[in-house]
């Protein structure tokens, strides 16, 4: 018997944020100028004790002005999604659930999609609207997947598969109205692309994200007893409807927040938590912010890839994710749940 | 000895009860409760009035046909639904108004089995059975983990420590989700057909067991069967239920006559007294039984409730 302590779950995180740590060093170096670990490592220490002036303008320039907030964006998504992934599988029971299969993800990108269109110079627009969508969409698929009464896995799964599909029709059809030129740069956005910056400072974005984490994080306990059952959960004396109410608005809360500045960005809540759970188990008291690091690890290295791999053409960060994260979901479904 | 049971009962849930004679723990009386879709129509499903009583070390069985409201009972005896009318109390207070993680410390629920979404270690599972006693976001205590190896020794599994939920055979995954709720340590162990999965030896070895935990650990237990004959060698009294109505409750050969039990079942039956001085229920079987059998059926209500 080796109980939960908080000492492991520390242990655990630091190492992923030493991993965490090398990915955003390694991102920092490549791309079209790239630098040397060196100088990578000289700047970023000499912007830490805050002599901006001994950095070469250029270094400063691409590290700080370019690379560094791209990278922070990606870590950003990647903690959103993931742990949203993370705590829809707990409360839908659903090992499939993730914000991108259940439509929340579109939910949120047609909400962002509407703020562009009636409010595009209000600076939390996009953020609130997609807010509202993610919520919207998660209430819908969760009374589109009740069959008398229960929570039915697979009604539950295509449920959100025709409501993404259904709310993904209505953005084409908002697209049409959008002139050419704005045309490849919402087609980029909607496939999840991390190449513009947010009009609304990082910072924010970030205290935002570690208070709907730490909301989720409080429930963590009772998430770990609902994945054994609602019914059971309930006579172990877990309040269910006010879990359910802080994990569904705080976990739409992350996928907004992902999807407005970022786009919708598939596999990422799907697979992270589950590559997490086989390292360090399913306990969910480490398992959201393994998944809250390991998902930003994944994003900031699939975007460092989407915008080096061809370059000087850039991928949409979507597209890169994609693209690894299909190919290894289906081993881990052949390996896992054979 | 520290067993779960007797530190609940150190902990001062019932130490006034101590010198009393064992008063009554459980009181169900004159209680019902209904059940319809929506809140127009008539109800779908009625139960009761069921009446009857349970002191600490005793073992009630309800038995019955299927739908006859065995589980609704059980369900109203946890708390979790509200009845209609009369009363379920534990130790004088009714279970439904105590705060749930409270509720979680005196009644554990045992169910017929758990479906696991990921697969957790054995002694995962058993530690979930002191979430009632911890803050909200707790870590368990080295004590909290002597309880749950307690737990897991009393159902005889603690060689299953390490292993995994899903490598569990009926028996033992059966062992295991026991040794939850003996980690809660609860003074009402519920049990909902905990025989289901178990072959004839598992049977007896589970209501052999039952019958040694309610006496050291001084539960009062509540057993949802279908085994009829083991309920009657095995518990102390007996409710039988027919499309939730109580047709009588008290001790096994009181409960047990042929004409009750026909009636409840729709099926010709026996009941001889066995060396024990049990009741014991056989099929009956020739032109006797024919008569009883072409008695034609009420309508049927299907589905488990």
């Amino acid at each position: 018997m080796r109980p939960l302590t908080p000492r492991r779950i520390a242990g655990i995180c630091l190492a992923l944020g030493a991993v965490l740590f090398v990915v955003v060093v390694f991102s920092l170096q490549v791309g079209a100028y790239p630098i040397a670990v060196s100088d990578v490592a000289l700047t970023l220490v000499r912007g830490a004790i805050g002599h901006w002036n001994s950095i070469p303008p250029s270094d400063r320039l691409i590290v700080f002005g370019l690379r560094l907030p791209r990278i922070a964006l990606g870590i950003l998504v990647g903690a959103a999604l993931s742990v949203s992934g993370a705590s829809f599988q707990a409360l839908l029971r659903n090992p499939l659930a993730d914000p991108y299969v259940l439509g929340v993800s579109s939910g949120a990108a047609l909400g962002a999609i509407l703020a562009l269109a009636w409010l595009p110079h209000t600076a939390w627009a996009m953020q609130g609207l997609a807010f509202l969508g993610a919520l919207a969409t998660i209430a819908a698929v969760y009374f589109l997947g009740r069959r008398k009464g229960q929570l039915d896995s697979t009604t539950l799964l295509l449920a959100g598969i025709i409501t993404a599909s259904f709310l993904s029709a209505i953005i084409m059809f908002l697209m049409t109205t959008v002139s050419g030129r704005d045309l490849r740069g919402m087609a980029f956005w909607l496939m999840g692309d991390l190449a513009t910056p947010p009009a609304i400072s990082l910072g924010f974005l970030f205290v935002i994200l570690l208070i709907a984490i730490g909301a989720i994080y409080t429930t963590s306990s009772d998430l770990n007893l609902i994945l054994t059952g609602e019914q059971e959960a309930h006579h172990l004396g877990v309040n269910i409807p006010r879990v359910k109410l802080v994990v569904y608005v705080s976990a739409s809360l992350l996928t907004g927040l992902a999807v407005s500045v970022s786009g919708a960005i598939g596999y990422v809540g799907l697979l992270i938590p589950h590559v997490m759970r086989m390292l360090f188990g399913s306990d969910y008291r480490v398992l959201i912010p393994a998944s809250a690091i390991g998902g930003a690890i994944a994003v900031a290295l699939a975007d460092t890839l989407a915008r080096t791999i061809v370059a000087p053409t850039e991928l949409p960060v979507g597209a890169m994710t994609a693209a690894i994260g299909a190919p290894v979901f289906i081993y881990l479904l052949r390996r896992r749940f054979a | 000895m520290s067993t779960p049971g007797m530190a609940a009962s150190d902990a001062g849930h019932d130490m006034a009860a101590g010198w009393m004679q064992n008063p009554v723990r459980l009181l169900v009386e004159q209680a019902s409760y209904a059940y319809s879709a929506s809140d127009r129509d008539a109800p779908d499903f009625t139960l009761g009035p069921v009446t009857f009583s349970a002191r600490q070390r005793e073992i009630v069985g309800i038995v019955g046909p299927n739908a006859s409201g065995k589980s609704t009972l059980l369900r109203l005896l946890s708390g979790e639904i509200k009845g209609l009318s009369g009363r379920v109390e534990l130790d004088g207070t009714p279970p439904g108004q105590l705060p749930l993680r409270e509720r979680a410390q005196r009644i554990a629920l045992v169910h017929q089995e758990s479906t696991l979404l990921f697969p957790l270690r054995v002694w995962e599972y058993v530690l979930q059975g002191r979430y009632p006693y911890g803050r909200r976001l707790r870590f368990e205590s080295p004590a909290d983990c002597l309880l749950a190896e307690n737990a897991l020794a009393q159902v005889g599994a603690k060689a299953l420590l390490d292993r995994r939920m899903n490598q569990l055979s009926g028996g033992e995954g059966q062992r295991v989700i026991l040794a939850r709720a003996l980690a809660q340590q609860p003074l009402l162990l519920l049990l909902d057909e905990p025989t289901r999965s178990l072959d004839i030896g598992g049977k007896v070895e589970l209501m052999r067991r039952l019958r040694r935990l309610a006496e050291e650990n001084r539960y009062t237990v509540v057993v949802v069967t279908h085994e009829l004959n083991l309920a009657a060698e095995f518990f102390d009294s007996i409710v039988l239920l027919q499309r939730g109505k109580c047709l009588a409750s008290g001790k096994p050969a009181d409960v047990y006559r042929r004409e009750l039990l026909e009636q409840a079942f729709e099926t010709a039956l026996d009941v001889e007294t066995n060396a024990s001085g049990r009741p014991r229920v056989t099929l009956r079987g020739g032109a006797d039984a024919q008569a009883t059998e072409t008695n034609p059926d009420a309508p049927k209500e299907s589905g488990s409730r």
